[in-house]
């Protein structure tokens, strides 16, 4: 076995934060490594945590953390933050809300950019999932960049799916009611001392009444001031009862294979990309294409389908 | 392959002045790396524990409080008790001139005053870079 694999396996971080390198450089030997670790994962519970900028996702993380670390789990962290569009360059910041997991050995965070990917999540999010699952931590915390209306892939990749809101941004919950709203197995309603907590309860309140997703559960609204600890236990109970939920009605397996999908999806765009972008021959043949177009000789359309028929071939 | 520099920019010590990190970070970033900011009052075991888990290839140290003979050098000790040998480190802040030598004999491979232009430490870092 790769020795990166079996230090994975064994849980040493330098391992697992070389083999996370690999996967989101695409470097060549990523594939070769992944189909590795696959077999060895399986077991980790998946939470994924989204919400509006500064909502009190890192804090509430870190807070969480905290609870199931007393449990004597180990959890594996994964912060998204947004990679500039014009630069190329991220700042990764949601450490700073974390810094007291800093020393516990037994709590892997990385932090990582969106490195172009739309949907509130990096590209090389389910390689690094699974790479944390097979390092055998019980619990992987996905935090996503703070979304708008459209990032909700995260709803893809965790078995349980937490949408933080906070009180007092006026029409927030207008703002998000499309994509985000829809997405949430559990509300949190984070800086709960706000005046105004009672308002957003309400309003989340007659949303998730006249859902109809899944009559035989109840979207829960939980209350929390993450930077108090106030509000966490229910949180982390509210997530156990949604993982029996999602046992008991076989909707641990249609979630799952909702990941499998979305992963396999990711892969093969990663690698049909990689099939036009790096063989130098195809990079001329798209020049050569180009000129065409402008020149008005053919559509993009047909010269798309002229490079897609080169690699089908 | 989709290689971008990782960079980890942290406060040692007691020193509450993160403007000089923070313009910094900002300036990597515009430069196309990924900054992973940790925040204040780092010590030297959290900042390398960080680096390794976020498997970065340099790290940027800020300190205004006097204290780098002390914190730079445990740092750079730390990542070699480690070793670790890939990263690159480097330094900034209020750094007395006859000082400098004695942290590039540590392992602080460029140490930036006050004044330093950012495109300065973001050619020295892409120079530098060791993987």
């Amino acid at each position: 076995m790769n020795e990166l694999v079996s230090g994975v396996l064994n849980g040493n971080p330098r391992s697992v934060a070389r083999l996370i390198t690999h996967a989101e450089n695409q470097s060549e030997k990523t594939s070769e490594l992944m189909k590795q670790i696959h077999p060895h994962t399986g077991k980790a519970q998946i939470i994924g945590i989204t919400g509006v900028m500064g909502s009190g996702k890192s804090t509430l993380i870190c807070e969480l953390t905290r609870k199931y670390r007393e449990q004597g789990k180990k959890v594996g962290i994964i912060a998204i933050d947004p990679t500039s569009p014009f630069s190329g360059g991220a700042l990764l910041g949601d450490r700073v809300r974390m810094m007291e997991l800093a020393m516990d050995k037994d709590v892997f965070i990385r932090s990582m950019g969106t490195r172009g990917m739309l949907g509130g999540l990096t590209s090389a999010v389910y390689d690094v999932v699974e790479i944390l699952d097979a390092s055998k931590k019980d619990v992987i915390i996905i935090e996503t960049v703070g979304v708008g209306q459209a990032e909700v892939d995260v709803v893809k990749i965790a078995d349980t799916t937490i949408v933080v809101v906070v009180p007092g941004l006026g029409d927030s919950i207008q703002t998000i009611k499309a994509g985000v709203m829809e997405i949430a197995d559990i509300f949190v309603v984070n800086k709960a001392d706000n005046p105004k907590v009672e308002q957003t309860v309400a309003e989340i309140q007659s949303l998730v009444d006249i859902s109809c997703f899944d009559s035989k559960r109840k979207i829960p609204i939980v209350e929390t001031i993450a930077k108090q600890g106030k509000g966490i236990d229910e949180m982390v109970s509210e997530i156990e009862k949604h993982r029996e939920h999602l046992g008991e009605t076989k909707t641990f397996e249609i979630q799952r294979r909702l990941r499998y999908e979305a992963e396999l999806v990711e892969i093969i765009k990663k690698q049909l990309m990689s099939l036009i972008f790096d063989e130098e021959k195809l990079k001329k043949k798209i020049d050569k294409l180009i000129d065409k177009i402008y020149s008005k000789e053919i559509d993009p359309y047909t010269a798309s389908e002229e490079i897609i028929g080169k690699i089908l071939k | 392959m989709n290689k971008k520099i990782r960079v980890l920019v942290a406060k040692p010590g007691l020193d509450g002045h993160d403007r000089g990190a923070k313009i910094v970070a900002r300036a990597l970033r515009d430069a196309g790396m990924e900054v992973i900011y940790t925040g204040l009052h780092q010590t030297a075991e959290m900042i390398v524990e960080t680096s390794i888990q976020e498997d970065v290839d340099v790290i940027g140290l800020s300190l205004l409080s006097g204290a780098h003979m002390t914190l730079f050098i445990d740092v750079a000790n730390l990542l070699k008790k480690n070793g670790i040998e890939d990263v690159l480190v480097v330094g900034g802040g209020i750094i007395p001139e006859q000082d400098i030598p004695k942290l590039k004999k540590a392992g602080i491979a460029g140490v930036f005053g006050p004044g330093t232009p950012c495109d300065e430490i973001v050619e020295f870092i892409k120079k530098n870079v060791k993987r």
